[in-house]
């Protein structure tokens, strides 16, 4: 089931754990790793690494968002895949940053060196270890937020959907309206809080429906959002990221 | 239209506030989300078409020039009359002066953002020519002295029951609460108006160049009165609206209709190749169409923002919009609304008209994903916020830009980002309740007035990395 085959151990891992996880939620990067270890996949962490720059280019900074483009391209220009718990912040690498650098051939050209081998967490379990079953064990009832840009940008549905199915003792509920944005959407939720939160509360209402107590997300955005306004209301619902979960009972 | 200035967090706050349009909006958008995701699902072809759509937009709008000038001798060809319109000023002149040189009292119009666009209404009026608009819709609209706050569905805004209460204050009618009911009384007011009305307006959906016809799309049969009945008829469009060949049409209504209204074929669709001429029974003495820039080629010389020309104004980013959802059309500011409104609006007036615009979307890319012509829109209000940082005007001013250098500078060096999270960690004590942050002073207080925000962790992720990297998995 989740032990890799002999070739598979050769694979090399570079954690990208983004810096909302590293000083926020350290947990995630820590059960990231582990996950991975697990798997017998090598697992590095480039420790010069901070942040990718997306707050920059989302709020129209591009030059600040290109100074620390290019100082995060240098520091993962080795070799191996690059594995990040964020479907954001790969979509910033992967996507963005082509954006970014559209003039600019030569930068181009090292975007395009990195990017196809960047990958967010859960699809890089699948589709690149090509694993279901990562011998984890959970109880609880499940449901599933998609991040937007994991979904829109990465096309990252079935995936994460598929390793929490298979975590021993999870009960997979699909909540209504899984897809829409939880209203956080980076600092638009501090520049326009009333909207955002009023996103965030139809979000609320179909994990409340869902009858699920445990919330799994592939971004850490997203579960601050939506875990920020399950606390401040008592409800009693986990928000959990998906490397959490799937780090459980091992 | 010089002093318009978008105030969209004043505006939505107002929005979020109101509960009756917190239901309209839930009600009218659930339904139609329901609605459109069926007519796309049951469509095979679906992906194929939005690409061939979005292909052929492309390429017209490369060689707009050319296909302006071939529709512009098309309609001469057919008996009409082209007038080109470098603005909204102008573009009002134009329909005034036909207006008057044939002493018109009275217009009928039909659904046209175009006019909204140009205020149309108000140039009339103010000449003393009576203007009715003869969408249901936008007669409710009207009514109520209000803007359309949806592109498709001008009265999205509105219950049933402000309907009701509107007709009984304005008709004088008693309170009818069935949409049929309220149907029937516009019809039959707005029937004596067609009759009575000297010109007709309309919008255009589609212009084909290599014949000349304009292509209108409805439900309701008003447009086919507005262009057919009266003597004149000017229709207005957008240099944009243009496209190269007939062949091209089943594509584009195909991609329109499923994504306007969810259906497979609207009721009317009307193809409208010059005048009246001797054979037709019936139809205006004279065609006239009105084509306007007003902006159009300032985003046309911009490459990375020229995909907002392709909209093709199905409205179907506004029902999918979770932002829109929430803060309705009113709150864009001006006539276009969603994350079509934001990507246009401040491109059409001015970034420094709409600076927020571009800023007020979560980004989650709903919006692209239904686009029949597959506008990047998030792609263009990325391009737009760096337009509006930049700008002098409204652009970042001192605090913000000296934040983010202090960012910026703060994740350039890896020590100094060690320092800063071992700061915070300290520093945030005396607002930690149960390990997260519950109320923080300003401007943190944005997030935690209504969210708690996560405490920073007291061993970030590099310092356990430290510990853990050579445990065996
Ligand atoms: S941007 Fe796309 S989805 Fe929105 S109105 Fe225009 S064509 Fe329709």
């Amino acid at each position: 089931m989740y032990i890799l085959n002999e070739a598979s151990k050769k694979i090399k891992v570079s954690l990208f754990v983004t810096c909302l996880v590293d000083i926020l939620f350290p947990q995630v990067g820590v059960s990231m790793f582990k996950v991975l270890k697990r798997l017998g996949v090598e697992v590095d962490f480039p420790e010069e690494q901070t942040c990718c720059g997306q707050p920059a280019f989302n709020s129209g900074f591009r030059q600040d968002a290109k100074v620390l483009a290019k100082r995060f391209l240098s520091i993962f220009s080795e070799d191996g895949f690059i594995v990040s718990p964020s479907g954001s912040c790969t979509t910033m690498v992967r996507v963005f940053y082509k954006e970014l650098f559209h003039d600019d051939q030569k930068m181009l050209e090292m975007v395009d060196l990195l990017s196809t081998r960047t990958y967010e967490f859960s699809e890089f379990l699948v589709n690149v270890l090509k694993v279901g079953d990562v011998g984890a064990s959970y109880k609880g009832k499940v449901t599933y937020h998609d991040s937007c840009h994991a979904l829109r940008e990465l096309r990252i549905q079935d995936e994460p959907r598929k390793l929490i199915k298979l975590v021993k003792g999870v009960e997979f509920i699909e909540m209504k309206l899984s897809d829409v944005c939880c209203g956080f959407g980076g600092t638009f939720s501090v520049k326009f809080p009333d909207v955002s939160v009023s996103i965030l509360d139809e979000k609320i209402e179909s994990i409340i429906e869902s009858g699920a107590d445990t919330l799994v997300s592939t971004d850490m955005g997203c579960l601050m959002q939506i875990g920020g306004a399950l606390t401040r209301r008592n409800i009693p619902v986990k928000a959990m990221h998906i490397a959490e979960l799937l780090a459980s009972g091992q | 239209m010089e002093d318009i200035k978008v105030n969209f967090e004043k505006n939505s706050a107002t929005a979020l506030k109101d509960q009756n349009l917190q239901r309209a909006l839930n009600n009218a958008i659930n339904q139609f989300r329901n609605v459109r995701s069926r007519a796309v699902r049951e469509f095979e072809e679906w992906e194929h078409l939005r690409a061939s759509a979005r292909k052929i937009k492309e390429w017209t709008i490369e060689h707009l020039d050319d296909y302006l000038e071939m529709l512009e001798a098309n309609v001469i060809k057919a008996g009409g009359t082209v007038h080109w319109a470098s603005d909204a000023k102008e573009a009002c002149e134009i329909i005034l002066d036909i207006a008057k040189k044939h002493n018109v009292k009275s217009v009928v119009k039909s659904k046209s953002m175009a006019t909204e666009e140009i205020e149309l209404n108000h140039s009339l009026e103010g000449a003393g020519i009576k203007v009715v608009e003869t969408d249901l819709g936008e007669y409710i609209i009207q009514l109520a002295n209000e803007r359309p706050s949806h592109i498709i569905a001008p009265a999205i805004h509105k219950t049933r029951d402000d309907i009701s209460k509107l007709f009984v204050e304005k008709l004088h009618t008693p309170y009818y609460n069935e949409p049929e009911q309220l149907t029937k009384i516009a019809r039959e007011k707005l029937r004596s108006e067609f009759l009575n009305a000297d010109m007709g307006v309309s919008g255009v959906n589609f212009a084909v160049a290599e014949t000349g016809t304009i292509v209108i799309v409805e439900n309701e049969g008003n447009a086919r009165l507005t262009t057919t009945v009266p003597r004149v008829h000017v229709a207005l469009m957008g240099i944009e609206k243009v496209i190269p060949r007939f062949e091209d049409l089943p594509t584009f209504l195909n991609v329109l209709i499923r994504s306007a209204t969810g259906q497979k074929l609207s009721t009317y669709v009307s193809f409208i190749t010059g005048p009246k001429r001797n054979s037709d029974v019936d139809g205006p003495d004279e065609f006239h169409l009105v084509i306007m820039d007003n902006g159009r080629s300032k985003i046309l010389s911009h490459e990375e923002t020229r995909e907002s020309l392709y909209c093709i104004r199905c409205g179907a980013c506004l029902y999918i919009c979770p932002v829109y959802k929430k803060v309705g059309g009113h709150s864009y500011g001006w006539v276009y609304p969603g994350p079509i409104g934001a990507i246009i609006t401040p491109q059409l007036l001015g970034i420094d008209k709409a600076p927020e615009l571009p800023f007020a979307s979560s980004l989650c890319g709903a919006c692209k994903d239904v686009c029949p012509v597959k506008i990047d829109i998030p792609k263009v209000l990325l391009e737009l916020r760096s337009r509006v940082i930049s700008d002098r005007r409204v652009g970042a001013g001192f605090l913000q830009r000296f934040a983010v250098k202090l960012w910026r500078f703060t994740m350039e060096n890896k020590r100094i980002y060690n320092f800063a999270s071992q700061l915070s960690y300290f520093v945030q004590k005396p607002w930690m309740r149960h390990g997260r942050l519950t109320s923080l002073p300003f401007p943190f207080s944005r997030w935690t007035k209504k969210r708690d925000f996560p405490a920073v962790a007291k061993t970030s992720f590099r310092k356990q990395w430290k510990e853990i990297k050579d445990l065996e998995g």
